[in-house]
């Protein structure tokens, strides 16, 4: 079946929903959002802890908070589709879908990848070993846990230290299964009250045959060990859902592996724009939700006929960031820029340069963490040289 | 129908008249074979699956036994069953593609190689390999890193599914009649007039004996009396890259094999993505299927050197498989009539490609110890699902959803797989006993995010098809 939209969204988290609901409300024709999943809302359904919703209210737990956005997308006039799935591309602006009522080729004029982001699971982490069950990742131990009431394990480890692990911790105890460490390569994390932090540490080896009996560790120093468990959940290690974007051509920026675009959140392929953590892996909901609001004046500016603009200077980062989004300098930043280290500094200074001209350098006011995102102010992207050579961030 | 996965074996106060141990591709397609003989025939396996052992971990390609050793029974039977397999697939609906294959020459000493794998191809019967110059193999293969010098083309070595093949055997041969014991390791073997088997669920009585037991035929061998050959576990690692890598490469890219050794591929897979590996490590533990960090890092090397790009790519799966290695040049199939026995011994790689061949080959070896073969019919065909991405699947197939819209419902999103095929794998004639059988069925929580997406979903289908 043929359908024609004036906007397609895909993928019903925050991001994508934010969005809907600015253009619904703003009159933009036709709105709709593609969810693969049986319920919209993205990851925030899926986290059953408190903190979400605007300041100075933040109490909602994620199922409200994702509840909410689906009705005011909903109510702003926006459809919202579960259980459909974007499996390709008919045409630059043409996506075909599957789900239970049949195929479908819906066209758009502006069509936007909210997919989202997942984690790395083992495998793509190269750690070796057996293939025993009951190794897994955050999302998977949430969906277990809070979605389909499936039994876990009784002695997890968890691999990672950022938020979203300590979260896991939190879930596996709260479905009775008890935490035995939670390791980091890194050289210091937050810890669980009660679970031992390993630091500089590393699973070497995952053995079992048929379930899971444990990991083999190794410190940076060199020292070895043991941990029995019958479960990991390797945590963190986002990489953006990105598979939509490539089967369109739409080029990825290869820092943050998801679509390249500009403050706009406008992608290389005209018509297709990019939000929330599609671009980044994981960021907080509420920064993707206001990524997806911010989109939508550029997207309805395109559907009024604004020109495409070329792709301009690149902006790249150089050791120890890994990466920043936006991706090219089309026009002045809006919004702050964010940037990624791998590497964690306590006085970090950002400095941002074009064809060997410094456009820009600041001392941040905190420390730069591999968890966190920075957030460096836009304005002086105003500076850089619209036809001149890549802008490159560095941070010393 | 009888599958069994617990308990004391049925015992029907008859023995068996033929008894195959292990249910991998070879004996799951002998069981078939016999299926279609009037007899009582049993098919067994230690673990809880077909195709579980060194079957599921196999490179995948359906070949042409170009550069077999010439005039050995490998050759032959590779040959015959190429064929044969082929016709088999396409009635079965097992997906299989013809892409092709290219020994890449790296070196002098490989360029030098190509002329004498022409003439042994020749000598193979097959006389489609052409040796192509550097700059044809690069516009074949744009992505080929640097250094290419010429390879050889083997029009004809296809892409085949492994898992789908092993299943469509059983599923054909339960369908006629064969008893399927799983979790049924045999334990010890009285040899007479029937053959006793200790099985770990208790004794099974039978008349003949074939042992495609694979790692373990050996330790079979020996319980009645014959030491021909030991068989050691060869190690093969292999990294599975995503489908998104699908686009770099065209052929099979096969080592030029030296002194060295069958060295490292790199192939496109049915599934829509691709492989590199395997490695070759000769262990001692038949049970040591884990990857290592050394045998990846070496993976990574030799892939980057054949395809600098797949290197940027997602890794999916990484997986170790066991072969059968007796340090034999050929198949080691024995038949000792007088025992009314036959061993199907060092099946390599090639077992695949062979497995009819050899079936029908073992079916006149038990026919010289005495087993009756006459009053053979077809047994009814099987119609597999498919998996292989360049055929229709339900997700892409508008009359199947209409029809059902259980195949329009994707469960795991990575590989497209939809709550039909699920519900269908779920009640089939061999249905998975574990999430991983289910994953060879179906492809389900196979793709690039593991289940972090699916997996829980997928997990709940299965526990609730158990109770």
């Amino acid at each position: 079946m043929d359908v024609r939209v004036d906007v397609l969204v895909v993928g019903a988290g925050p991001a994508g929903l934010a969005l809907a609901t600015r253009l619904a409300q703003a009159g933009a024709g036709r709105v709709e959002v593609l969810e693969r999943e049986q319920h919209a809302g993205g990851m925030p359904y899926h986290l059953h802890h408190g903190g979400f919703g605007r300041p100075p209210r933040p109490w909602l737990d994620g199922p409200a908070y994702a509840r909410r956005w689906v009705r005011d997308a909903v109510d702003a006039g926006a459809a919202v589709r579960t259980g459909v799935t974007a499996t390709g591309w008919a045409g630059p602006l043409c996506l075909e879908t599957t789900g239970p009522a049949g195929l479908e080729r819906i066209t758009a004029r502006a069509v936007v990848l909210a997919t989202g982001a997942r984690e790395r699971p083992r495998s793509a982490r190269l750690v070796p070993g057996s293939r025993p069950q009951g190794v897994m990742t955050t999302g998977e131990l949430l969906r277990s846990v809070h979605q389909h009431a499936l039994p876990v394990g009784r002695r997890a480890v968890v691999v990672g230290a950022e938020p979203v692990a300590r979260h896991a911790a939190a879930v596996l105890r709260g479905s009775g299964t008890a935490v035995a460490a939670m390791l980091t390569e890194h050289p210091y994390a937050a810890a669980v009250p009660g679970v031992p932090l390993l630091t500089r540490t590393t699973v070497t080896e995952l053995r079992g045959r048929g379930r899971l009996t444990g990991l083999a560790i190794r410190h940076r120093d060199g020292r070895t060990g043991l941990l029995g468990c019958d479960t990991v959940v390797f945590t963190g290690d986002w990489i953006p859902e990105h598979e939509l974007a490539r089967r369109g051509g739409v080029p990825l920026d290869p820092g943050t592996r998801g679509p390249r675009v500009d403050a706009s959140f406008r992608t290389e392929a005209p018509g297709v724009f990019a939000v929330g953590n599609a671009l980044h892996g994981i960021e907080r909901a509420a920064t993707a939700a206001r990524e997806g609001a911010a989109a939508a004046a550029p997207v309805l500016a395109h559907l009024e006929g604004a020109p495409w603009p070329q792709p301009g200077p690149a902006l790249e980062v150089r050791a120890p960031l890994l990466w920043v989004t936006p991706n090219r300098i089309t026009g002045t930043a809006g919004r702050p820029l964010l940037l990624r280290s791998g590497a964690p500094l306590t006085a970090p200074v950002v400095t941002a340069t074009q064809d060997g001209r410094t456009l820009w350098r600041r001392r941040l006011a905190g420390p730069a963490s591999p968890s966190r995102s920075l957030r460096v102010p836009p304005r002086w992207t105003v500076r850089a040289d619209r036809t001149g050579g890549p802008v490159v961030l560095t941070l010393g | 129908m009888t599958v069994t996965r617990s308990g004391p074996l049925p015992d029907s106060g008859d023995p068996y008249d033929v008894t195959v141990v292990g249910a991998g591709v070879v004996g799951s397609a002998i069981a078939r074979a016999l299926a279609r003989l009037p007899l009582r025939t049993a098919l067994i396996d230690a673990s809880d699956d077909v195709g579980s052992g060194t079957s599921k971990a196999n490179t995948a390609i359906l070949h042409t036994g170009f550069d077999a050793v010439p005039g050995s029974l490998e050759s032959r039977l590779v040959r015959d069953g190429q064929r044969l397999l082929a016709s088999y697939a396409a009635q079965s609906g097992i997906p299989v593609e013809p892409v092709g294959a290219l020994l890449v020459a790296w070196n002098e000493e490989q360029l030098a190689a190509l002329p004498a794998l022409a003439d042994k191809a020749v000598r193979n019967g097959y006389r489609s390999a052409r040796i192509l110059a550097a700059a044809d193999v690069r516009s074949r293969e744009p992505q080929l890193g640097p250094g290419v010098l010429g390879a050889l083309h083997i029009p004809d070595e296809s892409l085949i599914c492994p898992w789908t093949t092993t299943l469509a055997y059983a599923t054909q041969a339960v369908r006629a009649g064969v008893h399927l014991h799983l979790n049924c390791p045999v334990l010890s073997v009285t040899p007479g007039e029937p053959h006793t088997l200790t099985t770990g669920r208790g004794p099974l009585r039978t008349r003949h004996l074939v042992n495609a037991a694979g790692l373990y035929a050996d330790d079979i061998d020996r319980f009645l009396g014959h030491a021909d050959f030991t068989v050691t576990p060869r190690r093969g690692q292999l990294i599975v890259f995503d489908e998104l890598a699908r686009g770099l490469l065209r052929h099979i890219l096969l080592p030029v094999p030296d002194a060295r050794g069958k060295g490292v591929l790199v192939t496109p897979t049915v599934y829509g993505n691709v492989m590199l590996g395997p490695t070759a490590e000769d262990l001692d533990d038949k049970t040591d299927t884990g990857s290592t960090a050394e045998g990846l890092a070496l993976l990574r090397e030799k892939g980057r050197r054949i395809l600098p790009a797949l290197l940027d790519e997602e890794v999916t799966a990484v997986y170790a498989g066991l072969r059968a290695a007796t340090g034999q040049e050929d198949y080691a199939i024995r038949a000792h009539p007088r025992q009314r026995y036959v061993t199907v011994g060092g099946i390599r790689s090639t077992g695949l490609t062979a497995s009819m061949a050899i079936a029908d080959h073992v079916v006149d070896l038990l026919a010289e110890g005495g087993l009756p073969v006459t009053g053979a019919r077809e047994p009814d065909p099987v119609r597999m699902p498919n998996l292989g991405e360049a055929f229709p699947r339900p997700y892409r197939d508008a009359a199947m959803i209409a029809a059902d819209p259980d195949y329009g419902r994707i469960v795991c999103h990575c590989e497209r797989v939809t709550r039909g095929e699920i519900r269908d794998a779920l009640a089939s004639t061999v249905a998975p006993a574990s999430p991983d059988g289910l994953r060879r069925r179906t492809r389900a929580r196979g793709g690039r995010c593991q289940g972090f997406h699916c997996g829980a979903a997928v997990r709940a289908l299965f526990e609730e098809a158990r109770r």
